[in-house]
């Protein structure tokens, strides 16, 4: 008997501590017989090769908590089903997202050039051109509604949270804020088009009009995401401030925003990456057009979701004597990964502002 | 300077609950003053009435009068800011602030409220609070660090620099050395002694000794039964409540014989 194992061996035994455990290679021999099963079945009953992976999938989820029900007892069991199931839900999300990132990358790269990025529409039928119109109109669109919405949405989240107290005003906010969320998008391009229509008379299209649109399908995201990261915020906190003899206000501007600020931004971003692919309401009130517009105030202007609808519904003809796709198609597909690149680049800023100004909490809880 | 507190006939509510009920006592400027009394009991309520932090919950009330050096808390003309400037606290919980360095922790209550403190003189309140709280020596070499890393008791030594930084007329102070080693504790208590030159203290505690060694006069608070108000049984000083109290109910309580 060993001298250093602190409880017996046959103590730990009979005490219910030590249970049969499947070997460590357990897994990897499921999913090998998986596979092997599941390509005969392919073959056999002449089955694709996407199902046949998810034939595998499901003959390994099965699979393993059997086997694992058999030796390891019931718990040991749910427990290996759970984590399949996890892992699988895992795949089913990232499968689809890599496949439209290669899918975007492999249309959309051969047009990336410098012409691409710096050349308008304007004048051109065939070969060329490129988006920066709508690069720079979907910008500035873009960030007037972030202009507009941040500011109303943030203090409405501050009224709910530090002065509603729960109040009929307060009720009531969340209970519109609510219904603004489910507004379609057109709704609201449609709404916008309307209001300006009723102030400078018909047939206006101007990309402030859009940035209303957008600004109405943002606020309510920005406004749950800026209260649910204020009510976070420890009232110990707000109690600690207090007791300073630091007033309501201050206490909220330098104490409870500070603290909350990188959910904030979180949930600012994710309301920017949500209106910024927006084409409906655009194309309704900011309309379409083929040069450089870069005032909001006046004029139609392009965005680059628009961009993409338009190059694909009329791509144009292929040069004379030519063969191959309409010139269009690929356009469409560069502007979908500039698009895409953006949203990139909006989240990576977001993650190093929360990693500048993020509470300074590291540490062991 | 120091400010003494009368108390006549307040009722603590939180919405329709009645927490604390009908305590009339009167605390002396340049003293040091101790609240026992078993847990719920209402000690730590009682206390946030003293500096309006009862009324930050939402539904709480209060009803009855507190003076302050003659002048009374509760008047609608009062600005509970004010009040909070002048009567600090320490709370049961350490809750220094997560955005701020240890530093910053200390000068808060200047910071939050925009005063301009040049270098030299943030320096120097930094250092004396620290000193003064018994933490100088451990975080001297880490002053820009997080204020959430120390330990708890640092944590709570923290946040009783912080309070002591903005030299409040009065401290309020709910069990501060509940999370404290008996080092810390014996600091903070020649603190206590310290300040009572110059202020006026008020100290929630479970620790009867701590009680006796600090305190010049002690209140015992006590329920009648569970679901009913809180109220001081007895007022008296400290080492009359410890050898002679008037109530049987305290001297049980301080004997320990109680349920
Ligand atoms: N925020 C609150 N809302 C409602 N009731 C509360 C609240 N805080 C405290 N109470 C109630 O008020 C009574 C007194 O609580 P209090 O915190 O003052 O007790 P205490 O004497 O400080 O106890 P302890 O020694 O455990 O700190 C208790 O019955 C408690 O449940
Ligand atoms: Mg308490």
């Amino acid at each position: 008997m060993s001298t250093t194992t602190p409880i017996e061996p046959d103590f730990a035994v009979s005490a219910g501590l030590v249970q049969p455990r499947l070997p460590r290679w357990g897994s990897a021999l499921v999913a090998v017989m998986a596979l092997a099963l599941a390509g005969l079945l392919t073959m056999v009953l002449g089955l694709s090769l996407v199902a046949g992976f998810v034939v595998a999938a499901l003959l390994f989820v099965v699979g393993l908590p059997l086997w694992s029900r058999m030796v390891e007892g019931s718990r040991a069991a749910a427990d290996r089903f759970a984590t399949c199931l996890v892992w699988a839900s895992f795949a089913a999300v990232v499968v689809p997202l890599v496949w439209l990132v290669w899918l975007v990358l492999k249309n959309g790269f051969g047009v990336l050039s410098v012409e691409f990025l710096t050349y308008s529409m304007r004048g051109i039928v065939g070969e060329g051109g490129g988006i920066y119109h709508a690069l720079m109109g979907t910008l500035l669109v873009t960030l007037a509604a972030t202009l507009i919405s941040v500011p109303i949405g943030l203090f409405t989240a501050i009224y709910l949270v530090e002065y509603g107290r729960g109040g009929r005003l307060a009720r009531t906010t969340t209970f519109l804020v609510d219904v603004m969320t489910g507004i379609p998008s057109i709704v609201a391009g449609l709404f916008a088009l309307a209001l300006f229509v009723m102030i400078f008379g018909p047939a206006i299209r101007i990309g402030f009009g859009g940035s209303v649109a957008l600004s109405l399908l943002m606020i309510p995201t920005v406004v749950r995401s800026a209260e649910e990261m204020l009510r976070l915020v420890p009232s110990d906190l707000r109690e600690a401030s207090y007791a300073l003899g630091v007033p309501k206000w201050r206490t909220i501007i330098k104490v409870v925003l500070p603290t909350a600020f990188g959910g904030i931004v979180t949930g600012i971003v994710l309301a920017i990456s949500r209106v910024i692919g927006e084409t409906a309401p655009l194309l309704v009130v900011a309309g379409a057009t083929d040069s450089v517009n870069m005032n909001l105030f006046s004029g139609r202007m392009m965005t680059l979701p628009v961009y993409i609808y338009t190059q694909y519904s009329s791509p144009g003809v292929p040069a004379f004597g030519e063969t191959g796709p309409p010139p269009g198609y690929a356009r469409a597909w560069g502007a979908a990964l500039v698009l895409i690149a953006i949203v990139m680049v909006l989240n990576l800023a977001a993650r190093i502002l929360q990693k500048t100004f993020a509470p300074k909490t590291e540490r062991r809880r | 300077m120091a400010k003494s507190i009368d108390v006549s006939d307040l009722d603590i509510y939180y919405g329709d609950f009645k927490a604390v009920e009908g305590v009339n006592m009167s605390i002396r400027a340049r003293a040091v003053t101790a609240f026992i009394g078993p847990s719920g009991c209402g000690k730590s309520t009682f206390l946030r009435a003293l500096n309006r932090m009862h009324e930050v919950i939402p539904g709480a009330r209060v009803e009855g009068k507190v003076i302050v050096s003659g002048q009374s808390l509760y008047d609608p003309t009062v600005d509970p800011v004010a009040v909070r400037r002048q009567i600090g606290m320490v709370f049961q919980r350490p809750n220094p602030f997560p955005t701020m360095s240890i530093y910053e922790n200390v000068l808060a209550g200047m910071r939050l409220n925009s005063k301009k403190l040049s270098k030299s003189d943030a320096d120097g309140i930094v250092e004396k609070s620290l000193r003064g709280a018994n933490l100088w020596n451990e975080v001297k070499d880490r002053l820009g660090k997080p204020g959430m890393g120390l330990s708890g008791g640092q944590q709570q030594r923290l946040c009783i620099a912080r309070a002591i930084a903005v030299s409040p007329e009065v401290l309020l102070m709910d069990e501060p050395c509940s999370a404290l080693d008996p080092i810390s504790t014996s600091a903070i208590e020649d603190l206590i002694h310290e300040l009572k030159s110059e202020y006026t203290i008020v100290i929630v505690t479970h620790n009867m000794q701590q009680a006796a060694r600090v305190s010049d006069e002690t209140g015992f608070f006590n329920l009648k039964a569970a679901g009913q108000p809180g109220h001081l049984v007895e007022f008296n000083p400290t080492h009359k409540m410890f050898t002679n109290p008037d109530e049987p109910a305290t001297e049980a309580y301080i004997s320990g014989r109680f349920g």
